[in-house]
């Protein structure tokens, strides 16, 4: 085992997932980068996580419906507890471009229902989730296509459908989306039954032919009495669709891009690996999966060490499953699931059907602060058996200031962090004085000591990438 | 409390210098059920199920009038400290609300712009980064509007909890931390510009809290703030006004304003929350005597489609900004865009008054700065600031 092997597996771990400790990274080295990459894209071979766990200490967060703030405390305990990493990573990806939130749908089990359904299909083809998407109910009631009638479009769906999840703007006209729009008349869901009575009830997709408008439609030069899937289809079939997914993909997994609006007007910075994925989903059908392993097994990919600044999923769920003692369904899951959003990425409720900005963008002054607070307070806590794990590593390695902050260094990413920012943790642990491992004191001994220093490492500029 | 001077708060202002307030609409604002050509024969075709009830219309004039919500900011038109502007935007509209909203936050319609208006507009209030909390926006997101490299802008979401690492006691050993803290965050040279982006963002955070905290400690005030995200804001915008730490640009947003579908209800309710919540804001203000110097903007991305779709309205062209405070010679400016069909652009008002002028009469009439670069350009502006 080579650091370089550690150091590419845990890069391939923080993007394909939410990180790893030096435990698993270690068990992963010994199985290989490739078939590590293989386990990754075949979720089906692990143990699911067994949501009715989480569902017996907290029933009252299956279907929460309408109540505020907390649906996604689910989904945050499933990305803790989860032996699939990519599968859940894959949810978030979709649920960015896919953006659909609580503040208008206001019924958190359908866009649960949605992210199952990015869990259950989000390693297939892209045409698939279109159209699941096109006949979600929150996607519909979030888009309201269950307003575009065939006697009165309501442009809505039809112009995100291009504008945000497939081609992007600069690709097709007014015009364009005027007929797309009228393929998806019809496309629309069952009549909600009255609110608070026994609490929100199922929606449910419904294709209504009377509502349809079948009459000739012209579509990006084609010209047929489409409907929504013919649609689709035409979509997928034009290059642009293939490299602006392929931006996406590259933007989530491999270096942060400038922000989806500005596409339209500035190159990729790696023009030739977005290229690359856009054909291999040209070759692939759009199959998500395939192109995946073709990513994640190419040099452009394992060359991408630390160019993406976390999300603030990654900032929290990475956490998490470092620190350990986070699996038990326990009242601070809701206390997590808030803290992602005060971090400025509330799941399951989007700033608008853009998504979020990312990249640099996660970073302002407020987000830095709740993104140090929440790691500093959660790498200093002794009562978490991963911190301890954590503490023994250090403490195996010396006692010397330089041991101690090279083995903060190297548990905590392994981190590459320039000289400068070194020098400073150094000079900060010789203040501290010679650590002794036997001194045991709260908040004096050895470990103590060394949780200021881990404190100072996940508060350091480079902390913030993945 | 810490000293101000000694955190570079205020250096080199007064309490009087004017101070600008955004709150940005956004989703797409409707502009026609926002100011309604009431009299207008077309409105009521067009808009058959999606429009404002004569009877319901607050008149200003014989041919317009606002929405029935807008009861606050009637008062505040007819003492004369409102002024509206009339078919705002600019030419061949995306009809995107991102790549419009870009482009009304970096005055860029044609390229990618990177640099905010008002990032440009805090670097030149204060060139010298005296203060960090010159430029205060309303968190969790900044907006672009406010980004400028090398710009400090204070994101706040929650003006109580904004600290660095509060949790760590005792207070020795938060002191040793947050000062190893600044030493590393201290821009390291030529380690590029997200490095140096991060380096500056921490270092504003520290000093910008040390500041800010003091602004709640400080407040007290008899107005009761309505129950809405956007009062929240507002009151936590004049906590800090009101604190006297030279903070001149301040940055809030409500929504979402996209009415594709229900619109009446929507609209209605964002419409009595944004009211309400600028009725409070200018009392609480008047109530400290520290309103004169303050003029607020709203703006949205766009207007809407000016046919209904039988529930609400799709994306449109032109649209309606609204400047209030006592520095605004009330009134309108600009003309209402001709709704005859043979006027309109893909169903949609054409702007008839580019966003920049209106930028421009704020930048240079009311902050006293040179409007070109900021705005990128010379515009013929709306004589709307008293001066």
């Amino acid at each position: 085992m080579t650091d370089s092997n550690l150091s590419l597996m845990a890069h391939l771990m923080r993007r394909a997932g939410f990180g790893a400790s030096r435990d698993e990274l270690e068990r992963r080295v010994e199985v290989g980068y490739e078939a590590t990459v293989d386990e990754l894209l075949n979720p089906q071979t692990q143990d699911p996580v067994d949501i009715y766990e989480f569902l017996r200490y907290y029933p009252l967060w299956w279907k929460p419906g309408t109540m505020g703030g907390l649906g996604h405390a689910s989904w945050v305990w499933r990305m803790i507890n989860t032996k699939a990493p990519l599968q859940e990573k894959l949810c978030l990806f979709y649920h960015q471009l896919f953006a659909t939130g609580v503040a208008k749908v206001d019924h958190y089990d359908e866009i649960e229902d949605m992210i199952d359904s990015f869990r259950d299909q989000g390693l297939g083809h892209y045409k698939d989730l279109l159209m699941m998407v096109a006949q979600s109910p929150a996607m519909i009631y979030w888009l309201d296509n269950h307003e575009n009638h065939a006697d009165s479009v309501n442009e809505n769906w039809g112009r995100e459908l291009l504008e945000l999840f497939t081609m992007g703007v600069g690709n097709y006209t007014e015009t364009d989306v005027r007929e797309c729009s009228r393929a998806f008349t019809g496309w629309t869901l069952k009549h909600k039954l009255p609110r608070f009575h026994m609490g929100r009830w199922d929606w449910e997709y419904e294709f209504r032919p009377e509502d349809h408008d079948y009459s000739e439609k012209t579509f990006l030069g084609h010209t047929g009495n489409f409907d929504g899937e013919e649609i689709i289809d035409i979509v997928l079939s034009k290059p642009p669709t293939a490299a602006f997914i392929a931006r996406h993909l590259y933007s989530f997994f491999v270096a942060d891009e400038p922000q989806v609006p500005a596409w339209s007007v500035t190159p990729p910075n790696d023009p030739k690996a977005v290229q690359f994925i856009a054909d291999a989903l040209m070759e692939s059908d759009y199959h998500i999966g395939t192109v995946l392993g073709k990513i994640f097994n190419s040099d452009f990919f394992k060359d991408a060490r630390f160019e993406r600044v976390k999300n603030p999923t990654e900032v929290v769920i990475g956490t998490l499953r470092l620190v350990e003692d986070t699996e038990r369904p326990a009242p601070e899951t809701m206390n997590w699931a808030s803290q992602i959003g005060f971090m400025g990425q509330e799941l399951l409720n989007p700033p608008s059907v853009e998504g979020w900005h990312s990249g640099i963008e996660w970073i302002n002054s407020g987000t830095l602060m709740k993104r140090t607070n929440f790691t500093a307070e959660m790498i200093s806590d002794l009562s978490k058996p991963g911190v301890v794990k954590i503490i023994n590593r250090i403490k195996a390695s010396g006692s010397s200031p330089e041991d101690v902050v090279d083995a903060c260094l190297d548990v905590m990413g392994p981190l590459d962090i320039p000289a400068e920012s070194r020098d400073e943790l150094l000079d900060h642990a010789k203040n501290l004085g010679e650590i002794d491992w036997d001194d045991d004191r709260p908040g004096q001994g050895g470990a103590a000591k060394a949780t200021e220093i881990l404190q100072l490492v996940v508060s350091l500029r480079e902390y913030q990438f993945a | 409390m810490t000293s101000l001077l000694d955190n570079g708060a205020n250096l080199n202002g007064s309490i009087d210098d004017p101070v600008i307030v955004v709150l940005q609409l956004t989703g797409g604002n409707d502009y026609m059920n926002t100011v309604v050509p009431y009299n207008d024969p077309l409105y009521r075709d067009y808009r058959p199920t999606v429009n404002v009830g004569e009877d319901e219309v607050l008149t200003l004039d014989d041919q317009i009038g606002l929405h029935p919500t807008m009861g606050p900011i009637r008062d505040m038109y007819e003492e004369g400290n409102v002024a509206i502007l009339h078919g705002v935007g600019y030419e061949n509209s995306p009809r995107s609300h991102f790549r419009s909203m870009d482009i009304w936050h970096t005055c860029e319609p044609d390229t990618l712009g990177t640099e905010g208006w008002l990032g440009r507009v805090v670097r030149e209030l204060d060139p010298n980064k005296e203060n960090v909390v010159t430029a205060v926006s309303m968190g969790p997101a900044l907006f672009r509007a406010l980004v400028a490299p090398d710009v400090p802008v204070a994101t706040v979401e929650n003006i109580d909890s904004y600290g660095l690492l509060t949790d760590i006691t005792p207070e020795e050993k938060l002191n040793r931390v947050l000062g190893r803290y600044k030493r590393m965050y201290s821009p390291a040279i030529g380690s590029g510009p997200v490095m140096d982006y991060l380096g500056q963002t921490g270092l504003d955070a520290l000093k910008g809290a040390e500041i800010l905290n003091v602004a709640p400690e400080q407040y007290t005030s008899t107005v009761e703030y309505s129950d809405s995200s956007i009062s929240r804001k507002l009151k936590g915008i004049a906590q800090v006004h009101l604190a006297g730490l030279g903070s001149r640009v301040f940055y809030c947003d409500h929504g979402s304003f996209d009415t594709h579908a229900d619109q009446l209800g929507i609209h209605n309710k964002l419409w009595s929350q944004v009211s309400q919540g600028i009725r409070d804001f200018f009392d609480d203000l008047e109530e400290h005597n520290a309103a004169d110097n303050v003029v607020m903007f709203l703006f949205s991305e766009f207007g809407r489609r000016v046919y209904d779709n039988g529930s609400g309205t799709d994306h449109g062209a032109g649209g309606v900004c609204l400047a209030i405070g006592k520095g605004i010679k009330g009134g309108q400016y600009g003309q209402y865009p001709s709704t005859k069909a043979s006027d309109l652009d893909q169903g949609d008002l054409i702007p008839d008054m580019d966003f920049r002028s209106v930028y421009t009469g704020l930048v240079e009439d009311w902050l006293g700065l040179d409007p070109v670069p900021i705005v990128g350009g010379t515009f013929e502006k709306p004589d709307f600031i008293l001066k």
